[in-house]
């Protein structure tokens, strides 16, 4: 029989508010088996835990419900405290009755009655509790950073820093990410190329760091300490190991019109090509929907002038298999496509632009050298019109319902720097909030307004008519002098809307990691743990986890590096001790076990049984792998036989709630 | 100040809009082609009748000015639709005015020959209920 | 169950489970954002959807339940990759049975629900307390000789 304490807390007012605390400990204390029962206001505080270590000694109990807030928040705490006290962590069990009825619930009489009902159903389950020990499992002492910009740099470079191997997979033919088209970056007006090429460079040189370009990841397996990853390498038709970066074949390639995706179509690349000047790792790659020899079988200029001989029509895909122990997801992000939002004529004047094209013209190694001309004719813009919030805050259901947050701070930027390079250049924005919550971001966008003369209006722009003569008619509202405004304008440049990566979801679908409707991957606290998914093992760092710049990137990437360090350093990890088991006696191996477990933590042996008539039978029965098995009940639920139970949820257990609740 | 909270539930009520939905951007102002001509503009019907500013939006010709177009609804980013707002205005003004309707039959006596079809088929709508 | 005689007011017993993953999270989400919905549900805490044998919402009703619902991870999205699949298929095998049995279908329901959808689990719960209290007790399947 066991010896069972019931301990409510009321935290504060916020269960006790709403349910009689007092009256639920006494309910409990008339349950079958409550030797003890009390309450006290912080069940989680050290006193509150003393409470709970003083009562196991003096009234050897042999099991603890605590009714308080989510098992999700305080189970692995009041485990503590019962291994302090000398009880089996696992004879402790949790009544949530905050989250789910105090918080919930108005009304005194029925919410005191839920918690005691919920309180019932936990001590019903405790009564069937066995004691549990954890196994260990090992740890693979490797990281895996999925994407190679700013935020996958700076985990990886903080995890090679503290002498661990991590690999960076990026899809792009060299790494660096959306920092590479940046100008210059707010608030410092830094040159974002100069501050990132070091970083770069320090991946690439740096012996724990090996970077998979021109690379996605196509599988992954296993749990934390224990990921199988494939890797799959595509073929850039250029063997990286020859290949110097000298560009000579980019010269010389006679495929001339392929649209130029780094400078976002506004100018052309050849179908051989290395996107920038200080790409990492700096090797040509083939464009194979474009070039001739791949599609046709007719050219090869670039194999001929090559000195080194690295190109090779006929390389492959390959697939790589890897062992990591911690995934880093660090997707980053793209603008949204302006499809539904024909009112601002993008797609019908060249001279409308977004905020990136518009940062590709202003960087010197841009498609107009750095010289800021209209795209349609090549001339000078004189009256420039940035629109906010393109796309973003946005709830009727063509854009994003979310503040894309870097969009203030660079049209401030942008328009700054127009006002300096272009004194004679009037340039307006239309807002509907300036939001600068950074450091030196409201002196940033203030010095936009008073020393350079950017006139920012509130209201926003209606619709941009482009005009037969080239102008662009750009209506909009002035909501503080209540006008409407017509401006003549020579380029109107939208402040589109940020989202995650179209490989995002895919990608958390492999890694099982949640992701909210916008699909920005979610983290397991939205304020304490900021830079963990909920599977245990994968890490988010950077804009994948929500919109953000680059001060708050590099932030949360070094973050993500601490939690990983913090799980690589562990030789062992230990193992959630809920796992399946089989009796052997019942299994009649069947099968139907093996064939639903996702970890394949099951297998089979043959085992020698002694029969009643003392002769010795041979039968196979299921075994289950302690290390591997996960304890999600799949085959608990497909054995025919019933031999399969779940430690921690066995159908006694559960069955024993369920008959609590409907008494 | 009653009758004035009355008339902003009686709006309320036949638009099923929700004014507190608005951010204040200014967006279907900014998209009406009839701007110019109205004394008070969609962004201020939605912000007037939040307070409860009834009577001035009644007594303006505002809201014999607006086309009806419904440009604003389709630009709003949050759903407000004032369009819906600036008709519901518009019927209770209507409705307080007792019988004051058009009927088809009226129509030819009131015709002229500059007046474009779509004005036409607007003010029916528009005066007929 | 109980059936307040003078208000006539039905209060049925509902019974939830919810993967400890996905949709125990979102239940904890709607109370950490206060919504409100009918004391009448009872949750119990899973691993995972695809650990609920038929069996046990079987004993439910047996005990006098008069709704169960099983809440899990959205499909693709499940903690153990597979489990809701499994969950998904073994209920709709259920329900078929039961609806053979002449139980009303709305007794019992599968409804998927993220971490991040506290408003849903609470709308889901709101919707379906009131769809049972409108299809009453659940008399075809409570056994009176577990009535004390």
């Amino acid at each position: 029989m066991q010896r069972i304490g019931v301990f409510v807390c009321w935290c504060g007012s916020n269960i006790a508010g709403t349910v009689d605390v007092k009256a639920v400990s006494e309910a409990l204390g008339q349950e079958p088996g409550v030797v003890f029962s009390t309450n006290y206001q912080y069940m989680c505080s050290e006193a509150g835990q003393n409470i709970i270590k003083d009562a196991i000694r003096e009234h050897s109990l042999t099991g603890v419900v605590v009714c308080s807030c989510s098992p999700r928040m305080h189970e692995a705490t009041f485990r503590k405290t019962a291994a302090a006290a000398g009880l089996n962590p696992y004879m402790v069990e949790i009544a949530n009755i905050r989250e789910q009825c105090s918080w919930i619930h108005k009304d005194m009489l029925t919410a005191t009655e839920k918690a005691i009902i919920l309180g019932k159903a936990a001590v019903a389950k405790v009564h069937l509790n066995a004691p549990l020990t954890a196994g260990e499992s090992p740890v693979v002492k490797r990281a895996l950073v999925i994407g190679g910009g700013i935020a996958g740099i700076q985990t990886a470079l903080d995890i090679a820093e503290a002498g661990f191997p991590v690999d960076i997979v990026e899809k792009e033919p060299t790494i660096g990410g959306k920092m590479t088209q940046i100008d210059k970056t707010f608030p410092t007006l830094d040159c974002a190329a100069c501050i990132l090429t070091p970083k770069m460079v320090d991946c690439a040189q740096n012996e724990n760091i090996k970077i998979y370009s021109y690379s996605e990841v196509a599988a992954v397996k296993g749990f934390v300490g224990n990921f199988t990853v494939t890797i799959k390498k595509k073929a850039r038709y250029v063997d990286e190991t020859k290949c110097t970066g000298c560009g000579l074949c980019t010269e010389k390639c006679p495929q001339k019109k392929v649209p130029n995706l780094f400078n976002l179509g506004m100018d052309n690349r050849r179908a051989i090509y290395i996107p920038f000047a200080q790409a990492v790792p700096k090797v040509a790659t083939i464009d194979p929907d474009y070039c001739n020899m791949l599609k046709n079988g007719k050219c090869g200029v670039c194999s001929k002038v090559c000195t080194a001989g690295a190109i090779d029509y006929k390389q492959q895909d390959q697939l790589i298999e890897q062992q990591y122990g911690a995934i880093v997801v660090a997707t980053g992000f793209n603008p949204i496509k302006l499809d539904a939002y024909d009112e601002y004529a993008y797609s019908q004047s060249k001279d409308v632009i977004t905020s990136l094209e518009f940062e590709r013209l202003t960087n010197a190694a841009g498609p107009t050298s750095g010289k800021l001309l209209r795209p349609s004719d090549g001339k000078h813009p004189h009256t420039i019109v940035f629109v906010q919030c393109v796309g973003s805050r946005d709830t009727s259901g063509c854009g994003k319902p979310y503040c894309s947050k870097i969009c203030c701070m660079y049209t401030a930027k942008h328009a700054m720097l127009t006002r300096e390079k272009y004194p004679d250049t009037d340039v307006y924005v239309f807002y509907i909030d300036v939001r600068t919550p950074g450091k030196n971001f409201d002196e940033f966008y203030r010095r936009a307004v008073e020393e350079y003369g950017v006139h920012y209006i509130k209201g926003m722009v209606g619709k941009v008519a482009p005009r037969a003569d080239g102008k662009l008619m750009v209506q909009a509202s002035d909501l503080l002098a209540n006008e409407q405004l017509h401006i003549e304008a020579d380029l109107v440049v939208l402040a589109a809307a940020i989202e995650p990566d179209k490989s995002a979801r895919p990608l958390a679908t492999m890694l099982t990691a949640s992701m909210d409707t916008n699909d920005f991957f979610t983290e397991a606290h939205p304020k304490l743990r900021p830079v963990e998914s909920p599977t245990a093992g994968i890490f988010l760092s950077g804009a994948c986890q929500g919109p953000k710049d680059i001060p708050e990137t590099v932030s949360q990437a070094s973050a993500a590096a601490a939690k990983v360090i913090g799980l690589l350093v562990k030789d062992k990890l230990t193992c959630n001790p809920c796992v399946a088991q089989s009796d052997e006696w019942m299994c009649n191996g069947c099968s139907s076990c093996e064939k639903v477990c996702p970890y394949g933590a099951i297998s089979y042996v043959d085992k020698e049984f002694r029969m009643p008539d003392r002769t010795t039978a041979i039968r196979r029965v299921a075994q289950v792998n302690p290390a591997v098995c996960q304890g999600c009940g799949a085959c608990t639920v497909a054995c025919p036989s019933g031999a399969m139970d779940l430690k921690g949820f066995s159908n006694r257990q559960i069955m024993a709630e369920v008959d609590a609740i409907c008494k | 100040m009653d009758h004035n909270q009355r008339d902003k539930e009686q709006i309320l009520r036949s638009s099923g809009v929700n004014p507190l939905k608005c951010m204040r951007c200014g967006k279907c102002s900014a998209t009406c082609p009839s701007y110019d001509e109205m004394e008070y503009h969609p962004h201020q019907f939605v912000y007037m009748v939040e307070k409860g500013q009834i009577e001035p939006l009644m007594a303006s010709k505002s809201i014999y000015k607006c086309l009806s177009c419904f440009a604003c609804v389709e630009r709003c980013p949050r759903g407000v639709e004032p369009a819906k707002l600036v008709e519901a205005v518009r019927l209770l003004v209507i409705r307080q005015q007792g019988q004051n309707h058009l009927k088809a039959d009226d129509i030819p006596a009131l015709l002229d020959e500059d007046l474009p079809q779509q004005a036409i088929v607007s003010a029916l709508r528009k005066y007929s209920k | 169950m109980q059936v307040n005689e003078s208000a006539k007011q039905f209060k049925p017993t509902i019974v939830a489970f919810c993967c400890n993953w996905c949709s125990y999270a979102g239940a904890d989400l709607a109370g950490t954002n206060r919504l409100n919905y009918p004391a009448d549900v009872k949750i119990i805490r899973v691993p995972c959807s695809c650990r609920v044998n038929p069996m046990f919402i079987l004993r439910a009703f047996q005990r006098g339940a008069d709704g169960v619902i099983l809440c899990g991870c959205h499909p693709g999205d499940c903690h153990y990759t597979t489990g809701n699949y499994y969950a998904r298929r073994r209920m709709t095998l259920l329900f078929s049975m039961l609806d053979y049995l002449g139980i009303e279908k709305e007794r019992t329901r599968v409804e998927w629900v993220s971490a991040a959808e506290g408003a849903k689990f609470a709308a889901t719960m709101n919707e379906f307390v009131e769809t049972i209290v409108r299809l009453g007790e659940n008399k075809r399947l409570g056994d009176l000789r577990c009535k004390q």
